[in-house]
């Protein structure tokens, strides 16, 4: 039997070593089941009278459906009853529409214009599946083909066929106004002009078919009291639930949703698109009706995930550290959202990977083609984006003449550092993973790799602040839209000022509340950031550190004393450009160093940064631009008129004020709890601490335990 | 439709259905038998997932004739342990987490039976042989081919015997 390796050398002082359950061998509940056959999955429910559906399914990529003949089908023996588009109560729908996250856009049964090959356009339900593969093929639907794009850079091009009338651009709209989503940490262009090797190259990911053993599928039945009963192997029973009553324009409580055994999903049972027809189709017949995909169907309309295409582009210091990245994603969302938009959301908070970079620019593109509806697989977001990290990461070392593992481990993210979300990482673990990687294949390290650890080193200094960030002249980072400005981030001119950090700098309207008890409370939105009140004051849109940070310090700071310059590294850590570095400063903690390289770079002074401009010139554009940037002063934020926030937070400013600007904000005070704990100090356990959202048993100001619901004050 | 008759032996009991001419063993021991054990997994040969025995050799439930089993003997995973009382096969799989989703298992469990009723003490290679025809999608079959060889080694063939524990 194989047996897992516990390598609880690393981080024991981060656990007790009581645990109960990790380390130890454990029963599946469900494996008796599994070994005697008698696991339900949905289809090993029995009912008298199984109606069997299938579903009328385009043969093009995309076409306008002119006519549908349903004669021949409907006089066949077997056929109980024909599901037309028209039959759907409420024939639109995205799944994200549970959580108000982008517009619906796609039909059960598509009664206009198809666009991917086997979107359903009617359905059959009869006696047996023969009965109704049979109808099915009777069913002839007069299609006008149109042109079809496959190709992701082809559908983003003027004169591209529009795949989805929803989002006419072939790009779904974040936010109403942006076409991609934007990802802006420091300023890359500055660092890129800066770095000793731009390395720069395109990845491809294709769509892949999760292939379940079981395919999709769903059993309706009615209940005797006025519900339906539903069988299902989805991996998502309440987004079900609730895309079935929507598309079928019902109540919740009429659903009567089973299921949780799974015949292996990964990912590919989310998109709801079974149970709304087979209850639809015990609607209708009054009987039980089975729907689900034969394997064909499972391979070809099955949602696989979504084909991505990245584009890096790196800054590199001839000593392998990686001072800007910059990204530019294609994500193939076929012909409809899904869950597509969220990916790029997830695979955006993601970047730049496992590492420490301290200016990052990304722009990723939800893009419509007319291939199969992308959805989640394993990784659902991130596995695309991370091969084309570390196939890029392998081409930085190439460059740089570096070790592949040891310029991760150069680069890798430890604890305390600042992700470009704007979060600190803990919990990290890369280095030690590269260790442990490297040891397991015998690749020799230096001596100095071998001694990292994300434990140190991390946080210090640039590491753990958030850089200042370059905006335009209506105070927005980044661009709006692809038909103005080139596709690659960060080459829409020159900056015209600059934001400390995330989002102090944009007024954020909460979406409206669905009942009064749900109100949410202003403080509540964005991110807690040195320019919201209870915060030490700003340090102002000044830059605080240096677009590119001194050579030595990040990466070597836990290293052993004398890292660079040092022969005793084995010959798999020679860089290829001996170019020398300028000199740093050869000190124990790098912030003196990073004092001194802090205004190395100033913003233009065309458009001073503590001022906003007084109009916007870039009306011009088509969209609604933001109105114009204005910074502002640090308890200007508005607050809350409940309980326990402007006032309470005037304290906690005041301390603020007496310490300079550190780049790990002291935690303020919890307003909501008393003031036992003296205010300011981080270690107290049960303190607010910002850069630790999710803390135990701590009570965020502002938050209500439930994050929906019923509001408790 | 048109049913016809069709009499075998499933599990060792006598079974009589009346099946429609074209249905596959598959639909016929489900809906007709009502043993739900065999699972559907491609309909179309591939996967191996709807394998049963019949007279002891391993096909594939779902490519063959409900007709074509008139008199033989049918085995399903049902046919392993009674009850509480698992066969050594499917306690090996238990103990060696050898399922993950569960839906290739008794597949996998009727094609390892074959196999070691057949070769109680088989190599790792006529293991791995022997369950070429059935995938696993959440790829588990290391544990799987550690199973099996560790029922050969704790339980000689698979058990069929009623009882059997």
């Amino acid at each position: 039997m194989t047996t897992i390796e516990f390598r609880k050398d690393l981080f024991a002082d981060e656990r007790d070593d009581n645990l109960n359950e990790i380390g130890k061998p454990k029963l599946r509940q469900d494996i008796v089941g599994h070994v005697t056959g008698r696991s339900p999955y949905y289809d090993d429910h029995l009912f008298e009278g199984l109606l069997h559906m299938r579903c009328v399914r385009s043969p093009h990529h995309h076409a306008r459906i002119r006519a549908i003949d349903y004669t021949r089908a409907e006089a066949m023996p077997g056929v109980v009853r024909i599901v037309r588009p028209q039959d759907v109560p409420h024939n639109i729908n995205t799944l994200l529409s549970l959580i108000n996250f982008g517009r619906d856009d796609e039909a059960l049964l598509q009664p206009d214009k198809v666009a991917y090959k086997g979107e359903p356009v009617a359905a059959v339900i009869a006696t047996s599946e023969r009965a109704a593969r049979d109808a099915v093929a009777a069913i002839t639907v007069d299609y006008e083909v149109l042109a079809h794009v496959l190709d992701l850079d082809a559908a983003l091009a003027p004169d591209a066929p529009i795949v989805n009338e929803t989002y006419p651009n072939n790009t779904f709209d974040y936010h109403e106004r942006f076409d991609h989503q934007k990802l802006r940490f420091g300023d890359v262009d500055a660092a890129f002009a800066q770095a000793d090797h731009i390395v720069e190259d395109s990845y491809q990911m294709s769509p892949i078919e999760q292939a379940p053993l079981e395919t999709c599928g769903a059993i309706a039945a009615p209940e005797t009291n006025d519900r339906y009963v539903c069988y299902t192997g989805t991996q998502a029973l309440f987004f079900s639930l609730g895309t079935t009553a929507k598309l079928l324009d019902m109540a919740s409580s009429r659903l009567h949703f089973i299921g949780g055994t799974v015949g292996g999903g990964f990912g590919g049972k989310v998109d709801s698109l079974h149970e709304p027809l087979a209850v639809l189709g015990a609607m209708l017949t009054g009987a039980p009706v089975k729907f689900c995909f034969d394997r064909e169907e499972e391979m070809q309309v099955g949602a696989p995930r979504g084909a991505e295409r990245w584009h890096i582009k790196d800054g590199v210091m001839n000593d392998g550290r990686i001072v800007a990245r910059a990204f530019t994603g294609l994500f193939d969302a076929g012909a409809y959202t899904r869950l597509s938009s969220y990916a790029i959301v997830k695979a955006t908070g993601h970047l730049p990977g496992p590492y420490t970079i301290p200016n990052i620019a990304s722009n990723v593109y939800c893009v419509y083609t007319n291939r199969t509806p992308a959805t989640a697989m394993r990784g659902f977001g991130i596995t695309g984006v991370d091969f084309a990290i570390e196939c890029h990461m392998d081409q930085v070392a190439e460059r740089v003449g570096a070790d592949p593992i040891e310029l991760r481990l150069i680069n890798a993210y430890r604890d305390g550092d600042m992700k470009a979300h704007r979060r600190s990482a803990k919990n990290t673990a890369l280095i030690e993973c590269c260790q442990v990687a490297a040891q397991k294949a015998q690749w020799a390290l230096s001596p100095q790799m071998a001694a990292l650890s994300s434990l140190q080193g991390g946080g210090e200094g640039w590491r753990a602040q958030i850089p200042a960030t370059p905006t335009d002249a209506v105070g927005q980072i980044g661009e709006r839209r692809r038909q103005t400005v080139p596709l690659e981030p960060g080459q829409h001119g020159a900056p015209a000022g600059q934001v400390p950090a995330g989002q102090a700098g944009e007024t954020v309207h909460a979406a409206p509340p669905q009942r009064e008890d749900m109100q949410v409370a202003p403080e509540r939105i964005g991110h807690r950031t040195a320019a919201t009140p209870g915060y030490p004051a700003s340090p102002g849109p000044q830059r605080s550190t240096p677009v590119v940070p001194p050579a030595h310090a990040p990466a070597y700071a836990s290293a052993s004393p004398s890292p660079r310059g040092t022969p005793a590294a084995p010959a798999t850590r020679t860089f290829a450009s001996p170019t020398p570095q300028p000199p740093p400063p050869l000190q124990a903690s790098p912030a003196p160093a990073l004092q001194d390289l802090s205004l190395q770079r100033q913003p233009p002074p065309s458009s001073p940064s503590s001022s906003s401009p007084s109009s916007s010139p870039l009306r011009t554009t088509g969209y609604q631009p933001l109105p114009p940037y204005q910074p502002q002063p640090a308890h200007h934020r508005p607050a809350a008129g409940g309980p326990g926030t402007s006032a309470s937070n005037a304290p906690a400013a005041s301390t603020a004020s007496t310490t300079p600007p550190s780049p790990a904000p002291s935690p303020p005070p919890s307003t909501a709890s008393p003031p036992t704990a003296p205010s300011g100090d981080g270690p107290a356990s049960d303190a607010y601490r910002p850069e630790q959202p999710f803390q135990r048993g701590v009570k965020r100001p502002g938050v209500s335990r439930f994050i929906s619901g019923t509001r408790r004050r | 439709m048109v049913k016809t008759p069709v009499r075998f032996t499933l599990n060792g009991q006598e079974t009589g259905l009346f099946i429609d001419e074209a249905a596959n063993l598959l639909e016929a021991l489900r809906r007709g038998a009502g043993d739900l054990t065999p699972k559907q997994g491609c309909a179309q040969g591939t996967c191996g997932t709807c394998t049963v025995l019949i007279d002891g050799e391993p096909r594939l439930s779902c490519i063959t004739l409900a007709q074509s089993v008139e008199g033989t003997h049918v085995e399903t995973t049902a046919s392993l342990g009674r009850g509480e009382m698992l066969a050594p096969l499917q306690q090996a799989f238990i103990d060696g987490f050898a399922a993950q989703c569960g839906f290739c298992t008794p597949g996998m469990l009727m094609a390892a039976t074959a196999l070691l009723r057949r070769n109680p003490n088989p190599s790792r290679d006529e293991v791995i042989e022997a369950i070429s025809g059935n995938l696993c999608r959440c790829t588990g079959y290391e544990p799987i081919v550690d199973a099996i060889l560790e029922a050969a080694r704790s339980g000689g063939a698979a058990g069929t015997r009623a009882g059997h524990g």
